[in-house]
């Protein structure tokens, strides 16, 4: 027999889970937000139908505040690997205004996030879309099912989840209901880097640290990647050497004070890290129940 | 900072080549097998506190999380101004408002010696069959038991969840040993009633450990209030305990179709996850339930293109003859093949919240396959307090009993006991498509086996295990080969009787060529069996 090792179990188990996707539902999407999880998850799907193509398209939920960075090489990505890419944006937010800094964390993920997919599932109708969330990244995730069936208002029931023993999935559904499926349920932060390192998976550069021009916001390190960004009284544009643990909407997201500018230095710096990858997200310090509210109202 | 200043100084490896997986955990220490557990228990045995006491001394939690525990705690905490460790695990608003869990929580975590996959799982009855789901994964269960209330109905039930869904090893965790005084004698009663209670149930082992999680004693390290105790503590006991391998699989290889990958007209090839044993290319295998045979022509792995793939990885093969397979379909060896089944009896564990009735129809997925199921028979349920059966007409929600179901369409199955994957399913209700029974197959009934060796002799038993039981794919393949024997014997025995003249010996050399061929080729097919993967088995000259 051969041992598989603890990756090659997480990696079976994810791609089982894309497959019966595939094969259950009638028009999946793999939602793509560009970061670490999502390359992951895209480099799985590959994996999965090798060697044909993963029979479903790729979706950003832009917020038009994402890193410049992370735009490109979303581009870059779905080109390489010759996928179809649906890119939506809520333009009814954009024409009201809303953004990170006029209308708060709260609103804007809502509105452009939240909203935003919502309108982009039920424009294509797409009754199943790939996350690359993971259980270990916060507490109202850690009892998510692999299968998230929402109502066809999206909201998620966590009182009325179904159970999943085994490795057997109900993938049954009414009309109007739609699946949300993280085949990355049981990875952890540590999993996806070592993952990366081992498949040589490309991320955003992002991940590794440069210097970058970065203010003192709110305790944390926030990018400044255009000029929409303006600086308060007191405050001081500086360049630091910064990367980033998560990516998402650049006023929203935090970087931390690091040298680690491959791979291997991630690692280990990761591991020698007291605090956990969400800490630099703002969205997730609404109050302690916030991810559990966000979800339940149709978010990832 | 300075684990990493030191890092930082130290020539790094990067851009070479990264090793390959298995060494890179190897050479840092950390490929110890990876230990999945869950907690069970009744409410407020204080499962969640102990899940939480034990991530907080692993240093799993972050200091971050702390912070926010800190909070939480002042708002919702029971422990006064102390943190409240069950809030690191409870995650849902409604879990903190009440102070109980009502949701499989999945945790990671390590040590230096192990890694651990945690499912912390509800105590309330009401939830039951979320911890069963968390038992369907895991090698070993935490049964938690309050020091001051002894063994409880709930106590007996998750104990046996525990075993029906083939968990062997037990740890008891006598909690809340602070309230009790640490009295030895009240930790020795709850030991005897328990080892009492469960002594059917079949565990390979079954461990007691004096704890409390609110105040940490025994759970990291051994506690000094505890002195006539002599075992490890909880956590040191989860790193050493090494689980009993699950019953070492037979050479037979078996893949649930789950997806037919055609990119192309050039390529057709049948994705899936190995369910059991190794498959290599070149091997004869059987389309089940068609039983049409084909030869492995290529096996893909995540990897790339490799020779051979076992249990557990996920491969897309391609067969060298075109054959009509599709998903839910099983391709497997020819030998100690899944038996193909339209009626199985199984055990069931009510999850619905509608009772189980004869007569009910629903929608069973086993493996990759679907099929219409209906409920014919209910033998009996099984009383949860002594685990004695009796006779039932229905099985309200948690209730657990042995049924009959037929099916529309002929499916691949074998044995819970032998294979999880391929014995054990779900029933979903076509109406509300909720899931309302997690089933167990049994194949082999157990009065069929005591019948089979009370009235069948020594010999008759070794001609039976040559040929197979009733309906198992060796005896069809026995009888195929006996019956294609029929015309070359004629043959023989006419060139006999005719060249000598004795009819009697012509009979008995036609009917030994049978006999022994075939005989002699089922021998075979069990001895490589027994070995390596099959290489040979059609055309070898019978």
């Amino acid at each position: 027999m051969i041992q598989l090792s603890h990756l090659q179990k997480l990696e079976a188990e994810a791609i089982f889970i894309i497959r019966e996707v595939a094969a259950t539902c009638e028009k999946p999407v793999l939602l793509y937000s560009i970061g670490k999880d999502s390359a992951v998850l895209l480099h799985l799907a590959m994996k999965a139908f090798y060697p044909g193509k993963p029979p479903f398209p790729l979706l950003h939920v832009d917020t038009t505040w994402k890193f410049r960075d992370m735009i490109a090489f979303r581009d870059q990505t779905a080109s390489r690997l010759g996928l179809d890419l649906i890119v939506h944006i809520n333009e009814e937010g954009v024409r009201a205004g809303v953004s990170p800094f006029a209308s708060g964390s709260r609103l804007h993920t809502d509105v452009m996030k939240t909203q935003g997919l919502k309108q982009a599932l039920d424009k294509y109708g797409f009754d199943a879309a790939f996350g690359g969330a993971r259980r270990d990244e916060e507490k109202s995730r850690a009892k998510e099912r692999v299968f998230s069936l929402r109502s066809a208002q999206h909201r998620w029931d966590p009182k009325s989840q179904r159970p999943e023993p085994w490795r057997l999935f109900n993938t049954r559904k009414g009309p109007g209901e739609s699946f949300r499926v993280f085949p990355l349920s049981n990875w952890t932060e540590k999993d996806v880097w070592d993952y990366i390192a081992l498949e040589n998976i490309p991320v955003v550069p992002l991940y590794f640290a440069a210097p970058r021009p970065v203010v003192r916001r709110n305790g944390a390190w926030i990018m400044r990647d255009d000029e929409r960004m303006e600086l308060l009284p007191g405050e001081q544009l500086e360049t630091r050497m910064v990367r980033f643990r998560t990516l998402g909407c650049y006023p929203l997201t935090g970087a931390v004070e690091s040298e680690a500018a491959n791979l291997t230095d991630i690692i280990a710096e990761m591991r020698a890290s007291r605090s956990s990858e969400r800490e630099g997200r703002v969205i997730d310090h609404d109050g302690s129940g916030s991810m559990e509210q966000k979800k339940q109202e149709g978010y990832f | 900072m300075a684990a990493l200043a030191k890092l930082k100084g130290q020539p790094t490896p990067a851009g070479q080549p990264h090793p390959a997986n298995d060494q890179g955990q190897n050479t840092e220490g950390s490929a110890r097998a990876l230990l999945r557990f869950i907690t069970c228990g009744s409410v407020d045995d204080g499962k969640s506190t102990l899940i939480g006491r034990i991530l907080y001394e692993a240093g799993a939690v972050f200091d971050d999380q702390l912070t926010a525990l800190d909070s939480d705690s002042r708002k919702f905490g029971t422990q006064g101004a102390a943190p409240d460790f069950a809030l690191l695990v409870d995650g849902l608003s409604a879990e903190r408002e009440q102070g109980i869990t009502i949701d499989v929580a999945y945790r990671y975590f390590s040590t230096d010696q192990r890694s651990f996959i945690v499912a912390d799982t509800p105590g309330h009855e009401q939830y039951t069959r979320n911890m069963a789901t968390g038992a369907s994964t895991a090698d070993l269960a935490i049964i938690l038991i309050d020091a001051r209330k002894g063994l409880l109905p709930q106590t007996r039930r998750h104990s046996f969840i525990v075993s029906l869904v083939g968990v062997r090893h037990v740890v008891v965790a006598v909690n809340k040993m602070d309230l009790v005084g640490y009295d030895e004698a009240v930790f020795r009663q709850i030991e005897h009633d328990y080892r009492k209670a469960v002594a059917g149930l079949g565990f390979a082992s079954i461990d007691f450990v004096p704890v409390s999680a609110r105040d940490g004693e025994n759970v990291t390290s051994l506690s000094a209030l505890t002195p006539w105790y002599r075992g490890p503590a909880l956590l040191p006991l989860l790193e050493s305990v090494v689980v009993v391998a699950e019953a070492e699989v037979e050479a037979g290889f078996a893949l649930p179709v789950q997806w037919v990958n055609r990119p192309d007209l050039d390529f057709r090839g049948f994705a899936g996850t190995v369910a059991r044993g190794r498959l290599r290319v070149g091997d004869v295998v059987a389309a089940l339930p068609s039983g049409r045979r084909s030869t492995i022509a290529r096996i893909l792995a995540p990897s790339g293109d490799v020779s051979q793939a076992s249990a557990g990885q996920s491969v897309t093969v391609t067969l060298a003859d075109e054959i009509d397979i599709s998903r839910g379909d099983v391709i497997a060896s020819v030998a100690h093949a899944p038996v193909v089944k339209q009626e199985l009896r199984a055990r069931l564990l009510w999850t619905g919240e509608a009772a189980l009735r004869e007569g009910g129809e629903f929608i069973l997925k086993l493996a990759t396959a679907t099929a219409n199921a209906q409920i014919v028979r209910l033998h009996h349920s099984v009383d949860i307090e002594s685990y004695a059966e009796a006779p039932a007409e229905s099985l309200a929600m948690n209730g657990i009993g042995l049924a009959t179901l037929t099916l529309d369409r002929q499916l691949a199955v074998l044995d819970y006991a032998r294979s999880r994957e391929l014995g054990g399913f779900i029933l979903i209700d076509r109406l509300s498509n909720q899931t309302v029974a997690f089933g167990f197959v049994e194949t082999r009934r157990a009065q069929d086996k005591a019948r089979s060796t009370a009235e069948t002799g020594g010999a008759a038993r070794a001609v039976l295990r040559l040929v197979g039981w009733r309906g198992a794919q060796e005896r069809r393949a026995w009888f195929e080969a006996a019956s294609w024997r029929l015309a070359s014997c004629l043959f023989v025995a006419a060139a006999v009787a005719l060249t000598t003249g004795q009819w009697a010996l012509a009979a008995a050399l036609g009917l030994s060529d049978t006999v022994l061929r075939p005989l002699l080729k089922g021998l075979h097919a069990r001895l490589w069996a027994r070995r390596a993967p099959p290489a040979l088995y059609d055309g070898a000259g019978i």
